[in-house]
């Protein structure tokens, strides 16, 4: 396996309590990993890990280490805003930002500074827009208010924004809970499509979104990793019990 | 069924008396801003006429029956315009720096603290405090001395006003932006005062009100002239005190004409608040509810 993401002897406390308990996996480049496991078993804090989104927890402690490409993202010398342009993230809810649907889109290219002018970043917006399947809706409309679109558009608008700052990784946590089946469909889709440019980890309860998705699987439960491996291994032939009862729906 | 209502229940009877006092409570609000729009109306049109608002005064503002208040109005317009500049210049950076840094923090709390305790303190200490200050930099009475003054006045309104309109600011729009590698510097800047704009309008509208209207901090600060000011370093009459000058002559003539610049006064700040309401509704347009 060509791992992209490491992560060696993770642990994660939220005061006293532990959320994660020594974890060490590695992720696969250029494929979907799924994190799953029961509500409270630690795999939104894992994957908040990976962004560093877990320092903005009010007494979230961590120790241990995440390697993105080998490089340790909890480094003293690693800016945590170039970690998070590598690390994208498609969140539960699509929060779109306060402005229009193109400068949405344009948002994270203005502040990182990736083009050099005007008729660089529209044609941008209408690249990513594009991937993000989003573009024959709204191209018509893209000085509207990007909340004036129906919440399966607005979490296609945010992969859409995402993609634009042109990250390596793309995190999504439980990216389809608050959509409807269509739309839910659609996002689905379009992560399917993208594995072969990004590597993918997603948060999800749904054992069949899970199947449906999964190159590669972590089962997690109570903050530790219990089984991890291609998808194929795990769905069939799972190799601990606690797996197999999950996979058989007995919780 | 017994679903017809208890009239005479306990909860009932409650609900009847707290909407009473609320009744209550809303007309002696209301009650008391007609009878002074009243007062100030009624007294002050006779004495309204076009010269009030394109003469200067004149016979001295004390005593004088003829020409106007355009000295007090340009005055009190470079004032509270100036003076709220300024203190948009400090109470943005403060604010925004509480939202970013400190948020509930210790020393959040205490520079909370602070601006609440400078809140209370009467405008009329800032006008001495000012005062002082003015002699030993060696400033006249001047429009500058008064801007500043006012900038200190309204400054502790309009940076708890925007904090609280701040602290608002849904988490997952904040997130949303450090999630594509934002500083907390650009969040501030491009997200949270885009999308709390509206409130910060407000709170710009808030000090501004209470800067345009107030007397004492102007007294010994800006000073008072007949003549339309012309220099910062210059002093500069104000409406307010124009207003506390004219109710203060002998003559029934020229207390009319007080409750005339009291009149202007009031239409100025509603002219403000209008226009700012209207811009605020076109702010809105982007925000995320």
């Amino acid at each position: 396996m060509d791992p992209h993401v490491q992560v060696k002897n993770l642990n994660v406390y939220y005061g006293k309590q532990q959320a994660l308990k020594d974890v060490n996996i590695e992720i696969p480049k250029k494929q979907i990993t799924v994190i799953m496991g029961p509500s409270g078993c630690g795999k939104t804090t894992l994957l908040k890990t990976f962004n560093r989104f877990l320092e903005l927890t009010d007494g979230a402690q961590l120790t241990g280490e995440v390697l993105v490409d080998g490089e340790n993202i909890y480094d003293r010398d690693v800016d945590v805003t170039e970690v998070r342009k590598v690390v994208g993230l498609l969140a539960q809810r699509p929060s779109p930002l306060p402005m229009s649907i193109y400068d949405n889109v344009v948002y994270g290219m203005h502040i990182h500074k990736m083009k050099r002018d005007r008729r660089e970043y529209k044609a941008a917006v209408k690249h990513y827009l594009e991937i993000a399947g989003l573009w024959e809706e709204v191209q018509k409309r893209m000085h509207d208010p990007a909340t004036s679109l129906s919440i399966g558009q607005q979490q296609r608008l945010c992969l859409a924004r995402g993609l634009a700052v042109e990250p390596e990784i793309i995190l999504g946590d439980e990216p389809t809970s608050a959509l409807d089946p269509i739309s839910s469909q659609n996002i689905e889709a379009r992560l399917i499509e993208l594995k072969q440019q990004y590597t993918t980890v997603i948060v999800t309860h749904t054992l069949r979104q899970a199947k449906r998705l999964a190159d590669y699987v972590i089962y997690m439960y109570m903050g530790e990793v219990v089984e991890a491996g291609p998808a194929s291994e795990v769905f069939n032939n799972p190799q601990h019990k606690r797996t197999r009862a999950y996979l058989e729906g007995l919780f | 069924m017994g679903m017809k209502k208890k009239r005479w229940e306990r909860r009932h009877l409650v609900e009847l008396f707290m909407k009473a006092i609320m009744l209550v409570s809303l007309f002696l609000v209301a009650g008391a801003l007609g009878l002074i729009l009243w007062t100030i109306i009624s007294r002050g049109l006779p004495a309204l006429n076009l010269d009030m608002v394109t003469q200067t005064p004149k016979g001295g503002f004390y005593m004088g029956r003829e020409g106007g208040v355009l000295n007090a109005i340009i005055g009190s317009i470079y004032l509270a315009i100036g003076g709220t500049m300024l203190a948009i210049a400090f109470s943005l950076p403060i604010t925004l720096y509480l939202k970013a840094y400190l948020g509930d923090s210790k020393w959040g709390d205490y520079i909370r603290l602070s601006l609440d305790v400078l809140w209370g303190i009467p405008s009329i200490v800032y006008g001495a405090f000012g005062f002082t200050l003015m002699i030993a930099v060696g400033l006249r009475a001047s429009l500058l001395a008064g801007i500043i003054v006012l900038a200190l006045v309204e400054l502790p309104i309009m940076a708890r006003a925007m904090d609280e309109v701040i602290r608002r600011m849904p988490v997952d729009l904040e997130h949303a932006a450090l999630a594509l590698g934002s500083t907390k510097f650009e969040v501030a800047v491009r997200v949270v005062v885009r999308q709390m704009l509206p409130g910060i309008v407000t709170s710009v509208l808030l000090a501004f009100g209470r800067g345009i209207g107030d007397a004492a901090s102007v007294l010994f600060t800006a000073g008072y002239t007949d003549r339309i000011v012309t220099s910062l370093m210059r002093p500069t009459a104000s409406l307010p005190l124009a207003v506390f000058f004219q109710l203060g002559s002998p003559y029934p003539e020229v207390q009319q004409r007080g409750y005339a610049s009291a009149l202007i006064l009031t239409i100025i700040v509603l002219a403000v608040s209008l226009s700012s309401r209207w811009i605020s509704a076109r702010l809105n347009k982007y925000t995320v509810k």
